[in-house]
């Protein structure tokens, strides 16, 4: 067994101005494994890995790789020390072809014809050797996001990288998509390739990889072997104190139906059946969960409850039907009647980025009397005073209303939304991703308002993709899949395995 | 109308279309790359003038094409440092080129010349001389090709044939080369080619490069070949031409051909109002020809015709990414 680390970083330190991203930051990753990273957003694993693939350079510091002492100034650099990356983000030319892209910076010469045929044949190697079959002629825009991805480990591959780092490779993959790059990964692995997985994810750092490492603020806090530790161990690791990985909440007291829906169904404007005769109810008093994999009518079930897609069937909020065909009622009109939102993208729906925090505010609302200053004006300083207000109570940092909204973290961001919506003390509050992209000390305070909104008497439905979310802070569940609702528990008697075989659409003994 | 008629028309059309298809192309090569050119006007300008002031003052055309392509490519270079290394915005820098050439070229002609800010009329060693194609006497005589070969493709000056011949050139380059695919990628996605390990700065400094002097050879043709000197505003718009033939070329080396061609035929027609009135039997107004081209670019660009899709990264600076 060879034990000379494959990649041994010494003392890497990186600032960007006063935030130190990487503090000191020493770790071994020997060959042949999956060596995991795992930390919370802003803990610094990009950053390392861009160190490693020369985009950044290091303050301070050492990189080895297989023994040898090298300096990685820039990504040439890097490809040549036999790293590839594999980004979050794609970097693939979108009208290009498979090949061309395969080809791109590693021609052979400095005519395209050669290199072309010279990377056709090792493609078709590739493709066999590892399960990454995708058409080389195909343009880049017409494959599946699960196929782009293979491109950019066939790039690597092509520059025949030993070691591969993927940077939150499942983020953009269905399940089933993600299991297969799994075993890609091992296959690799098992080839004798190293691979660093970047991930935020438990469940993947269990099942894939032999080492993980833990960081946390910019420090690595430990490297341990996988099959000797369990998830509760990491969350602590990463997040540096115990974590409670259920939310702390009193049991609900149901207080009779607040929404009820009936027969609830969506066709897309492609022709496409998008929910197919739903039925389900919620109480005050109830956080209601929808699980399901990203894409099987939760979106659209928020949009028409929201009041911005049409739908056909019957929705009842405390008793009274709300129009559904979008003629007589909308976005507006249904926050009148008490249904707040808090929507799955709240950049492009739930915050205007390049206006200020106040204005945000005040979004859906701002008809409201107490917003007025006469009836041509508003009120611009009741408005920024709320508002004021309002970030302290949501604990809003920095509690600037001035400051535009890209200029929050995603956190912040939430807060505002969740701050808007929630102070207006609705009936109904949708809430779609409560924490995506947002750290666990602020998603600890946003399931804490949750939960006290339910415990004011107040229904709530909560869309997550986050099976731990909704496990966490729903009372019961129910779980979408097609478009369909494949059944209903309660969340203190079902767990994550039987919630996922629904998910997955399967009814086996099913009650 | 008899053939002969024709002949000129066309002749005239390869003429004027000449300075067009070089600015388009300079403008292809720099936009395919991602970088936005508004200033192939300026470009032009800039290159009529000091090729003109050079030939009239050396008496050498090549001193001129010297000086024309070096004043072309020094804008280009203002440019690539505007929207390159400070990423700037490109519209903005182009305009400033325009207006810095319309207004630099006259200045300077007037200090050197005193002939109200044109240069002296450029004698004939001092100007691309129309060269005659062996054998084109000898087949004048023959009807319909031998007259096209020996007033059509003959007796053009040395830039025409080197203009035409650029189009194979910039598509061979473009799609058959490493440097050609390296530059349309960085004008799609230069993220791509930044993480391939190519430096998009370079690749772009060279597009920016080839542009400034294939534009420079534009401008060149219209002070030494077209016409025997610079006068004041002498491109006339004819970058805007190009910048609309681009996009009516899809940024297209062929396309491109065929679009230069067209609006270069419309000009030739607007000269000779008496021929259009006796095909159309209507007087078109010179005006409405002149127009066309702009009217057949809103017309692509409203979708009419298929649609012009601009390379992805185009006007945009790049800026690496966390």
């Amino acid at each position: 067994m060879n034990d000379t680390p494959a990649i041994q970083l010494k003392g890497i330190s990186k600032s960007f101005g006063p935030v130190q991203a990487n503090k000191d930051i020493s770790i071994r990753v020997m060959p042949g494994t999956i060596h995991g990273i795992i930390g919370e957003n802003g803990a610094g694993k990009s950053t390392l890995m861009s160190i490693l693939y020369g985009f950044y350079k290091a303050d301070a510091g050492e990189i080895f790789i297989s023994g040898q002492k090298t300096e990685i100034p820039d990504s040439q650099a890097a490809i040549a020390a036999g790293i590839g990356m594999v980004f979050q983000h794609f970097k693939l030319v979108e009208n290009f072809s498979v090949l061309e892209n395969v080809v791109l910076g590693a021609e052979d010469g400095a005519l395209l014809r050669p290199s072309l045929a010279k990377a056709r044949a090792l493609l078709t190697d590739l493709a066999r050797e590892y399960e990454l079959s995708v058409d080389p002629d195909e343009t880049i825009e017409e494959l599946s996001v699960g196929h782009q991805q293979r491109v950019e480990i066939l790039k690597a591959l092509y520059r025949q990288a030993d070691i591969l780092i993927l940077d939150e490779p499942t983020g953009v993959l269905t399940p089933s998509e993600a299991d297969h790059l799994f075993r890609i990964l091992k296959g690799l692995r098992d080839e004798g390739k190293t691979i660093i997985l970047i991930t935020h994810k438990l469940r993947e750092i269990m099942d894939v990889t032999d080492t993980v490492s833990v960081m946390r603020r910019g420090e690595m806090t430990a490297t341990v072997k996988t099959a000797e530790t369990n998830p509760q161990e990491l969350a602590e690791l990463m997040v540096g104190r115990k974590v409670l990985l259920r939310v702390d909440k009193v049991p609900a007291q149901p207080r009779g139906d607040v929404l009820k829906v009936e027969n609830l169904s969506v066709v897309d404007e492609d022709g496409v059946e998008r929910l197919k005769g739903i039925d389900f109810s919620i109480q005050g008093g109830e956080i209601l969960g929808i699980a399901g994999v990203a894409g099987n009518g939760q979106s659209e079930l928020l949009e028409v409850l929201g009041g911005y897609r049409a739908a056909t069937g019957s929705v009842l909020l405390n008793g009274q039907t709300i129009d559904l065909t979008g003629s007589q009622s909308d976005g507006r009109t249904r926050r009148a009647r008490g249904i707040a939102h808090v929507p799955e993208d709240r950049q492009r729906e739930g915050l205007i980025l390049d206006y200020s925090a106040w204005e945000n505010m005040v979004f859906g609302y701002h008809h409201a009397p107490e917003y007025q200053a006469s009836s041509l004006f508003m009120d611009n300083a009741a408005i920024r005073a709320d508002t004021e207000a309002k970030m302290q109570r949501f604990d809003v940092r920095p509690p600037l209303p001035g400051l535009a909204a890209k200029n929050f973290s995603g956190g912040n961001q939430q807060k505002i939304v969740l701050a808007r919506e929630i102070e207006r003390d609705p009936d109904l509050l949708l809430v779609g991703q409560p924490t995506r992209g947002v750290d666990i000390g602020a998603i600890e305070f946003i399931h804490q308002q949750i939960v006290a909104l339910r415990d004011r008497g107040k229904a709530i439905l909560l869309v997550s993709v986050e099976l731990d979310e909704i496990l966490s802070l729903a009372d019961r569940i129910v779980v979408m899949f097609d478009g369909q609702i494949m059944g209903e528990r309660l969340a203190h008697s079902t767990d994550e395995r039987e919630l996922g075989l629904l998910m997955a659409g399967v009814t086996e003994g099913a009650a | 109308m008899d053939f002969g008629t024709l002949l000129q028309i066309l002749d005239t059309t390869v003429r004027l279309a000449t300075p067009l298809l070089f600015a388009c192309l300079a403008g292809l090569v720099s936009e395919r790359a991602g970088i936005f050119d508004i200033g192939l006007e300026g470009k032009l300008l800039a290159a009529a003038f000091f090729s003109a002031a050079f030939a009239a003052v050396t008496g050498s055309v090549w001193v001129g094409l010297l000086a024309g392509i070096l004043a072309s490519l020094a804008l280009s270079l203002i440019h690539g440092l505007a929207s390159i290394t400070f990423r700037g915005n490109q519209l903005i820098s182009g305009v400033a080129i325009n207006f810095l050439a319309a207004g630099l070229t006259v200045l300077i002609a007037q200090s050197w010349f005193q002939q109200g800010g044109r240069t002296p009329s450029l004698a004939d060693d001092a100007r691309f001389q129309e060269i005659t194609l062996p054998f084109a006497d000898a087949f004048s005589g023959l009807p319909y090709i031998g007259q096209s070969y020996s007033e059509l493709f003959s007796g053009h000056s040395l830039l025409v044939y080197v203009g035409f011949l650029t189009v194979p050139l910039v598509w061979w380059v473009l799609f058959r080369t490493r440097f050609g695919l390296r530059l349309r990628a960085v004008g799609e996605n230069p993220a791509a080619v930044d993480t391939a390990g190519v430096s998009v700065v370079r690749l772009r400094y060279a597009a920016v490069m080839i542009c400034g002097v294939l534009c420079g050879l534009g401008g060149i043709y219209l002070a030494t070949g077209l016409q025997a000197g610079f006068v004041k505003d002498m491109s006339s718009g004819r970058g805007f031409i190009a910048l609309a033939a681009l996009i009516f070329a899809k940024w297209r080396p062929w396309y491109a051909l065929f679009a230069c061609l067209l609006f270069g035929f419309f000009q030739a027609l607007s000269f000779r109002p008496d021929v259009v009135e006796t095909v159309t039997t209507v007087a078109i107004p010179g005006q409405l020809l002149d127009a066309l081209p702009y009217i057949l670019t809103v017309v692509i660009l409203a979708g009419f015709v298929g649609k012009a899709v601009p390379p992805r990264a185009g006007g945009e600076p790049y800026v690496k990414e966390r």
